[in-house]
């Protein structure tokens, strides 16, 4: 078989349903239970550590409720 | 040690390149082994003077502070080659209008055909380029809470850009052109591109690798996209042979029709990741700092993001209908640029519903007004773009200034207006300077500018479609009523409406240039860890 072809049937086939339940997977992750913290959280990352790097310990600093006025 | 190999470095390809301007086939190659010449030679010089010399003293831990000297200069220069590249644009705008413009004495290097690609990759590569380095070096610093990765190397991915843009620049006048739209570099300054591209990944993701909060924020996932996307389609649309060593002239891989759709796969996604996904990572930034609050729903930013970058690949063929490409293909293309409308304006309404509950801000802050209408003119050209991509609308508009047209409300609305908006927020932080120099200088530009975009896209929608009229009217015997020239001479108003337009954006652009100059120069310091109420004025 020649390459393009077997290329091309790749791509209409496994390849394409790959991306499409990939896509379905990522939104049923985003809505999965507890996400909705997760992602509060991760919201307020622009409004931490503005001006310095964070300290080297890695633990994760808590969320920070204070934003530029 | 490492001073030694790069002397060795640097006199090995001072060496080759006067080899290469001795031996050069054409004139552009020439000169560009001239400049590399007197290039390599002078930070050979350079290195040579710093050689066994005392290392100089480092004061401080500098992984405590952010590396923010580079993005300081990425902000000098988005701004300079923003102002040449509007200027560039602005003139050959009249040369449209007024051919004599066209000088007889310096044909061959600044008429409308050596200007235009100027023009094209001074505000796309040169202006929004360096627009998208600053920012994300700066923004993927403070949302990984982590100090760039790699040292010097951001300050290599700096000064290797700008010598890509210069290189690029002074191709076009000479006549140094591969006439691929938006990928017009020849084939060393291709490689060099590569290189300073991998250098810039290697920075980014070394950062995201690095640092200390758990979740990578949006912002960043979409500025990793549009790095690794160019460096993808940027390498495959390149894959050139050169004809010899010593010339400019390369041969592409791919014949006929193929190489039409590779360029133009590679041409949409210049687009889709550089002006779109690079720029939605600023905007995810940004308009929260400037408003104040949380983008309006981070699970709608994620959705975003990944339908973005699956839908837009696919979206390139349109480009091509009515060509040699198979229909297929162009129905491809078509289908999947109005699918896109979907995460568009997904990401549309993410960006000014984060003002919900701050809709009072844009009465008194012009910077969140600008980012906000850049949101809002991507939203237009968003929806246009579809539209236009469509095979029927597609027959009347392609070719005319529809699509030029089309192009200014994204480039100028979005990318230019998001990234002005950007330079008024960082230049204060930067410099640690109080606030702006003048809020009021901002609202000129903010107006100047809106009017200039409101004046080139309308005018440009009437010439367009006028144009796309004109060439299709047929007569009682199937004859085309008009010549082409005959569209020239009736689209004469809107080029110089259009032409106006461009003037008063770029006096938009330079009352920013004073005002950030201003900002850093007069305007008081930023008091470190204390609040200090200053008086309006």
């Amino acid at each position: 078989m020649e390459t393009y072809t077997l290329l091309r049937q790749f791509a209409d086939s496994w390849m394409l349903l790959f991306l499409f339940l990939f896509f379905v997977a990522v939104v049923f992750w985003i809505f999965r239970p507890g996400g909705h913290t997760a992602q509060q959280e991760s919201a307020q990352i622009p409004f931490r550590h503005a001006d310095k790097p964070a300290s080297t310990s890695s633990t994760p600093q808590p969320p920070h409720p204070e934003v530029r006025s | 040690m490492s001073n030694y190999l790069k002397l060795t470095v640097l006199g090995v390809t001072t060496i080759f390149m006067m080899i290469a301007a001795n031996y050069a086939r054409d004139l552009a190659y020439q000169v560009h082994a001239v400049i590399l010449t007197i290039l390599a030679g002078g930070l050979f010089l350079w290195v040579l003077r710093q050689t066994d010399e005392p290392e100089p003293i480092t004061t401080g831990n500098s992984e405590h502070e952010y590396f923010d000297s580079v993005i300081r200069a990425g902000v000098i220069a988005t701004a300079f080659w923003g102002v040449v590249g509007f200027l560039v644009g602005t003139f050959i705008a009249f040369q449209l209008a007024f051919p004599a413009l066209n000088f007889d004495w310096s044909m061959g290097l600044t008429n409308f055909g050596r200007l235009r690609p100027l023009h094209t990759s001074a505000v796309i590569f040169a202006f929004g380029g360096n627009a998208l380095l600053a920012t994300s070096m700066y923004i993927v610093q403070r949302t990984s809470a982590t100090r760039l990765w790699g040292g010097n190397l951001a300050w290599f991915v700096f000064w290797g850009y700008q010598l890509f843009i210069v290189l690029a620049a002074t191709g076009y006048l000479l006549g140094g052109t591969q006439s691929k739209e938006y990928a017009e570099p020849e084939w060393y300054i291709d490689l060099w591109l590569t290189v300073v591209w991998v250098a810039y990944l290697a920075v980014f993701l070394g950062t995201i690798i690095k640092r200390k909060e758990r979740h990578i924020y949006v912002a960043n996932w979409f500025f990793l996209a549009f790095i690794i996307t160019v460096a993808m389609v940027h390498v495959i649309n390149n894959l050139s042979v050169p004809v010899s060593l010593w010339g400019s002239k390369s041969v592409i891989v791919w014949p006929g029709v193929q190489d039409a759709m590779v360029q133009w796969w590679y041409g949409h996604n210049a687009v889709g990741f550089f002006l779109t996904a690079g720029f939605l990572g600023m905007m995810y930034y940004f308009i929260p700092k400037q408003a104040g609050r949380p983008v309006y729903s981070y699970k709608l930013s994620i959705i975003h993001f990944w339908a973005l970058i699956f839908l837009y690949i696919w979206a390139g063929p349109h480009h091509l209908h009515y060509t040699a490409l198979p229909d297929w293909a162009t129905t491809l293309g078509m289908v999947f640029s109005i699918i896109l409308w979907m995460p568009s304006w997904g990401g549309m309404i993410n960006g000014l519903m984060t003002l919900s509950g701050a809709w009072d801000k844009l009465r008194t802050d012009p910077v969140l007004r600008m980012l906000v209408i850049s949101v809002g003119f991507y939203g237009m050209s968003t929806f246009e773009g579809p539209v236009m991509s469509i095979r029927a609308v597609n027959s009347l508009s392609h070719y005319t200034d529809w699509t030029i047209g089309h192009v200014h409300s994204g480039a100028l609305g979005w990318n230019g207006m998001i990234t002005f908006g950007a330079l008024y927020y960082l230049v204060p932080v930067l410099w640690k300077r109080e606030r702006l120099y003048s809020l009021s200088m901002v609202s000129w530009h903010f107006w100047l500018a809106t009017i200039g975009i409101v004046l080139y896209a309308a005018s440009m929608w009437v010439s367009g479609i006028m144009e796309g009229l004109m060439w299709r009217e047929v007569d009682a015997n199937g004859f085309l009523v008009n010549s082409f020239a005959d569209t020239v001479a009736a689209k004469f108003p809107m080029y110089v409406v259009r032409g106006l337009g461009g003037v008063m954006y770029l006096t938009g652009s330079i009352i920013m240039c004073v005002n950030l100059w201003m900002t850093v120069q007069r305007t008081p310091a930023r008091e470190a860890n204390l609040r200090v109420a200053v008086p309006a004025e």
